[in-house]
């Protein structure tokens, strides 16, 4: 039998080859068949997920809720100190240098990555901004973000922090961040669906042992990860009642 | 054990207020009027077990909180209260907790040192396997605009 496995559309672009050299790594390593299929957009996942089409999947923690509570999902593990973490940037040259300096009718670039986009929002909340008086423009990536804050097609942009470090030097040194959110307990996590869960144990032992193997260190390199952690059912619960906390 | 605020802890000027908690337990706060500004982009993460006593506390909790951590722990969550918070402001967060609702609404909490913050907060009952477990709250930064409303209308209520 093959399994299924899908990475959250916000995965870092430099990344993409990593995630299929991750998932060669890991089919030897448990002995499984799995097919990787990625997705553009986070609907298109979604529709995917609510179909049940997957096995194993590196979730947000917006979609990580619903994948536990819902469709029988269990957290294996998460990237070693690798919080998610949002930024909202300016273009370089903007007046605004705090979060009170922005005003209604504020036009917002974003990609549609949830998590990042509601924690942009809480940022703003501060100085009465909210979706009502703001306009917002999605773009497919955070480079037309960038792009769009650059040519001052847009006054703010939502970005990702991690994104947002590897865009390139002249793209950078064209923006400034505004504000950055220092949440430290929301993560990406790799689930378990219910086909696969006999193999939990198997897997998170694999995945937890990568760092001691010439291989697994080189896989995880082309992830950008360090490592991973475990990560209980608790933990996940707990991030979950965080999300849950933070959607209004 | 709930202790009486001390003055060697204040900065400013104080006075003093007893405050009587839903539990009976009598304490006497040491108020100022010192606000300590909530930071951009952090969240104030706690969770308690049912009863209301701290479990857990996030570093941005200990910052604003102003309590080092061994102090929170096995705390009541209510040792933040502020004497300007009306009581029926916590009835209706206990009375929709207890109907395991999340609940949420702007506060203005009592540090160590006698100053105060106001957060924009949220408490979601932690249940697991039907069972509750306990709480978690979560505080980030209000709106002034928000603020300044609450201020009123909490003036309003007992």
């Amino acid at each position: 039998m093959t399994y299924n496995f899908t990475v959250s559309p916000d995965f870092n672009p430099n990344h993409l080859s990593g995630w299929f050299i991750f998932n060669t790594w890991l089919q030897k390593a448990i002995g499984e068949g799995i097919h990787l299929e990625l997705f553009d957009d986070f609907d298109s996942q979604r529709r995917a997920i609510a179909d049940n089409q997957f096995d194993l999947i590196y979730a947000n923690p917006y979609d990580a809720s619903l994948l536990v509570r819902e469709k029988g999902f269990l957290p294996l593990v998460s990237p070693q100190n690798k919080s998610d973490e949002a930024i909202i940037a300016v273009r370089a040259d903007c007046p605004a240098h705090v979060v009170e300096d922005l005003k209604p009718g504020l036009r917002i670039s974003s990609t549609d990555d949830p998590d990042v986009n509601m924690m942009c929002m809480i940022m703003l909340e501060p100085c009465d901004l909210s979706a009502e008086n703001t306009v917002l423009h999605r773009s497919d990536t955070y480079v037309i973000v960038a792009k769009n804050l650059i040519q001052g097609d847009a006054d703010v942009g939502f970005f990702l922090e991690e994104t947002y470090s590897e865009l390139s030097n002249m793209i950078r040194s064209q923006l400034r961040p505004l504000v950055q959110s220092q949440i430290q307990v929301i993560n990406h996590v790799l689930l378990v669906g219910p086909r696969l869960i006999h193999m939990r144990e198997t897997m998170g032992n694999a995945l937890m042992t990568m760092t001691q193997e010439e291989k697994g260190q080189g896989v995880l390199e082309s992830l950008g990860f360090s490592g991973w952690e475990t990560v209980s059912e608790e933990d996940t619960e707990f991030m979950i009642d965080l999300m849950d906390t933070l959607e209004d | 054990m709930v202790v009486d605020m001390s003055p060697d802890d204040l900065i400013g000027e104080h006075r003093e207020v007893l405050l009587k908690y839903h539990d009976g337990t009598v304490r006497q706060v040491l108020v100022t009027d010192v606000e300590t500004p909530m930071p951009d982009g952090r969240l104030i993460v706690s969770r308690t077990d049912p009863q209301g006593l701290i479990t857990h506390v996030n570093q941005s909790f200990i910052e604003m909180a102003g309590y080092p951590e061994e102090e929170l722990i096995g705390a009541p969550h209510y040792i933040l209260r502020h004497p300007d918070m009306p009581a029926a402001a916590f009835k209706m967060l206990w009375d929709t907790l207890k109907e395991n609702k999340k609940w949420h609404g702007y506060v203005k909490n009592l540090r160590k040192d006698g100053g105060y913050y106001w957060v924009y907060a949220t408490v979601i009952p932690n249940i697991r396997g039907g069972q509750l477990m306990g709480y978690t709250s979560v505080r980030r930064k209000p709106s002034r605009t928000k603020v300044r409303e609450a201020e009123e209308l909490y003036r309003t209520l007992s």
